[in-house]
């Protein structure tokens, strides 16, 4: 296990190593599929939540409008924020474990056997 | 309608019943610690509970460090005498946890050991920015801590029913506040310092039970009174409120419409400004980050957040059938009579419940009491879980790395974090006392917002901004941290307001009572000028830290 302080650099092999990773088309397209859904999905639930916040304060009409017996649009409304929140969070883990996991592991046991040869990258 | 604390009413009953289950909880809890104590031998046990948890523990221990006395006990208060206005409060405390899912969890487990700062100083000059780290775990979690702490010290008057005039063990009502305070103060320290993380996690996962079952039974008690009937309730509600139907809109509580055009505006802006500091503060707040340390892997650590969404989303839903519950059931006067602020809805809610559907007196009686154990274990859970992220950071990122320079020996790193729970419990317990007579509730949210302002853009940048530096992190961190504090100072929260902190005394000239929406992106600016106002960049650290985070090779 390597230290998590700049102060003890690891040896300079792994530096190496972990730059040649870094720069490897299988992690280009693992940063690429990660950041691919959770910026997308960071900036809608974010707009989705934002909007609700902004009718509470500027359509209370529209939120106060009756639908059936007492429940209005801003009670509908809130509850499908918890909603959305449930359907993200199921859709990311399933996302992850489909299209992260398998690769993130993957990369990370090739970087773990280059460790334990302990020497440099062939 | 006009229904009181039984204990109030001078029924010793609820009180004996509260103390007695209470002080179970308490023995329960120093056993496990004690327990707790045997396990923890190394660092990584007492940082990280030794990263044995499993997912679903994590998640119920996430749960019980963030479902605070605020969420319970304030948010059903503020449904019960404002209505719908409640509700913008939960859906922003879960919304926030998404955040946390997609981009902070999983990366941050994957590259941190113990604290936040981890994280930050990965790629960094570790003394600037470890400091910063520091000052800015230990404000928000002393704020967080004071806020809880007074809190604990006016609800146990009110709930044991401790009136001025009265006495409890020859105690008033003064002196009972500031032994709660002290009993508290030491409860916590004790967890931390002598159960490490492992303790405190497992008075985390204890009191998320009782606390999900405290409001299951609750609420359907509630919903079984009008026979499943959410509409039913809602109309109650609204109509025992006298507010009409604009009890369940939002308006009444946040982003009041006056006469007055300017007064209109700045309330809105206030309700925008909690909106984004409530969604963006979670993933900032580092006794919920080194929360995730605690779970052997990234997967782990997503699970943990799942399962976290999955029980405080159905707790903010209870919340609602309570405080509407309250609304309907004991009514706003009631509730006013007995705190102004509404604190009592629920356990007064519990009351009555127990009252009229399990068997009278003794029925409520016996509700009120284990409602009002639960809130004291709710409270306790919180301490904790703030004290061990204050003084994890004060001795893993300020002694070991910036005093000692990253040589400290483990064993000496765990006794300064012992010794730092020990102080920083102490001189919140001192500040407590001091700050009882004050209206620090607001704390809470300008911990939330000091979060969001300097912590969040600090770990995003740093996660994903490849040309983040020292700079940078050291100008986000200060920068939205001052931005945050600066403007609450001198807001309405603090001075120059009926309901304020010195409510004698006006110097605020901001309008808002909450900063987020000027100092989140303040901090963000800051660390982006902060960044461009440096030539450093570590390409290497970079692609270790990127590689370690998307992939948890060399993962501690």
């Amino acid at each position: 296990m390597s230290t998590d302080t700049p102060a003890s650099a690891p040896a300079e092999s792994a530096a190496e190593r972990y730059l040649a990773v870094q720069r490897s088309d299988e992690f280009a397209g693992l940063r690429r599929a990660l950041r691919g859904f959770i910026f997308p999905m960071t900036v809608a639930f974010f707009l989705w939540y934002a909007l609700y916040v902004i009718l509470s304060a500027y359509a209370r009409g529209f939120m106060g409008t009756k639908l059936f017996g007492n429940i209005n649009v801003a009670l509908i409304f809130g509850l499908l924020q918890f909603v959305s929140t449930f359907v993200i969070a199921w859709l990311y883990a399933r996302f992850a474990d489909r299209k992260i996991d398998p690769v993130a592991d993957r990369i990370r046991a090739e970087i773990g056997e280059v460790t334990h040869d302990d020497g440099p990258r062939g | 309608m006009t229904t009181v604390l039984a204990a109030e009413a001078g029924s010793t009953t609820a009180r004996n019943l509260t103390i007695t289950l209470f002080l179970i909880f308490v023995a329960i809890t120093l056993a496990i610690t004690v327990w707790a104590s045997r396990q923890t031998k190394t660092a990584t046990d007492f940082y990280a509970g030794g990263r044995s948890f499993s997912g679903f523990q994590n998640g119920m221990a996430i749960g019980g460090d963030y479902m605070s006395a605020a969420s319970f006990l304030g948010i059903a208060g503020i449904i019960a005498l404002n209505g719908y206005d409640g509700f913008l409060y939960s859906i922003g405390f879960l919304v926030a946890w998404l955040v946390a899912l997609l981009l902070v969890a999983e990366l941050l487990r994957n590259s941190g050991r113990y604290t936040m700062a981890d994280v930050l100083a990965f790629r960094m000059r570790q003394r600037p920015v470890r400091t910063a780290a520091a000052v800015s775990t230990i404000t928000v979690s002393i704020f967080y801590l004071l806020a809880q702490m007074v809190g604990a010290g006016a609800l146990v008057a009110l709930l044991l029913g401790i009136k001025p005039g009265t006495t409890f063990l020859g105690m008033d009502a003064d002196t009972a506040k500031v032994a709660t305070i002290i009993l508290v103060g030491a409860l916590m320290i004790i967890y931390v310092t002598v159960g490490g993380m492992k303790g405190t996690t497992y008075v985390q996962i204890v009191k998320a039970f009782l606390l999900m079952t405290g409001a299951v039974v609750m609420t359907l008690l509630v919903l079984a009174h009008y026979k499943f009937n959410l509409s039913t309730l809602l109309g109650d509600a609204a109509a025992a409120s006298g507010k009409g139907e604009n009890f369940l809109r939002p308006g009444l509580k946040y982003g009041v419409e006056s006469g007055d055009a300017l007064k209109t505006f700045y309330s809105k802006m206030d309700l925008l400004s909690l909106g984004i500091a409530l969604v963006l503060g979670t993933a900032g707040l580092p006794h919920i980050l080194i929360r995730f340390y605690t779970v052997p892997t990234a997967k782990a650590a997503r699970k943990s957040v799942l399962w976290a969404i999955g029980i405080i989303g159905v707790f903010y839903l209870l919340t609602l059938a309570l405080g509407f519950g309250a609304a309907a059931l004991v009514g706003g006067t009631a509730i006013t009579a007995q705190d102004k602020a509404g604190n009592t809805a629920a356990p007064q809610l519990a009351e009555k419940l127990g009252l009229d559907f399990l068997g009278g007196d003794l029925g409520g009686a016996t509700l009120l009491a284990i409602i009002a154990a639960v809130a004291f274990a709710t409270i306790l859970a919180v301490v904790a879980g703030l004290t061990l992220a204050s003084s994890s950071s004060l001795a893993h990122d300020f002694y070991a790395n910036v005093v000692k320079n990253g040589q400290a020996s483990e064993r000496q790193e765990v006794n300064v974090a012992r010794i730092s729970a020990l102080v920083i419990g102490a001189i919140s317990i001192l500040l407590s006392i001091f700050a009882q007579s004050l209206n620090v509730a607001f704390l809470v949210a300008l911990a939330f917002a000091v979060a969001a302002s300097g912590n969040l853009p600090a770990i995003l940048y740093s996660l994903f901004w490849k040309r983040f530096n020292t700079s940078g992190a050291v100008w986000a961190i200060y920068g939205g941290l001052l931005a945050a504090v600066v403007l609450v100072f001198f807001s309405p929260v603090v001075s120059g307001a009926p309901t304020a902190m010195f409510p004698e005394h006006d110097w605020h000239w901001f309008p808002l009572t909450n900063p987020g929406i000027i100092s989140i992106p303040f901090g963000f600016l800051c660390g982006w000028v902060g960044t461009l106002l440096s030539k450093e960049h570590d390409e290497e650290k970079y692609a270790e830290l990127e590689v370690r985070s998307l992939t948890g090779a060399g993962a501690h």
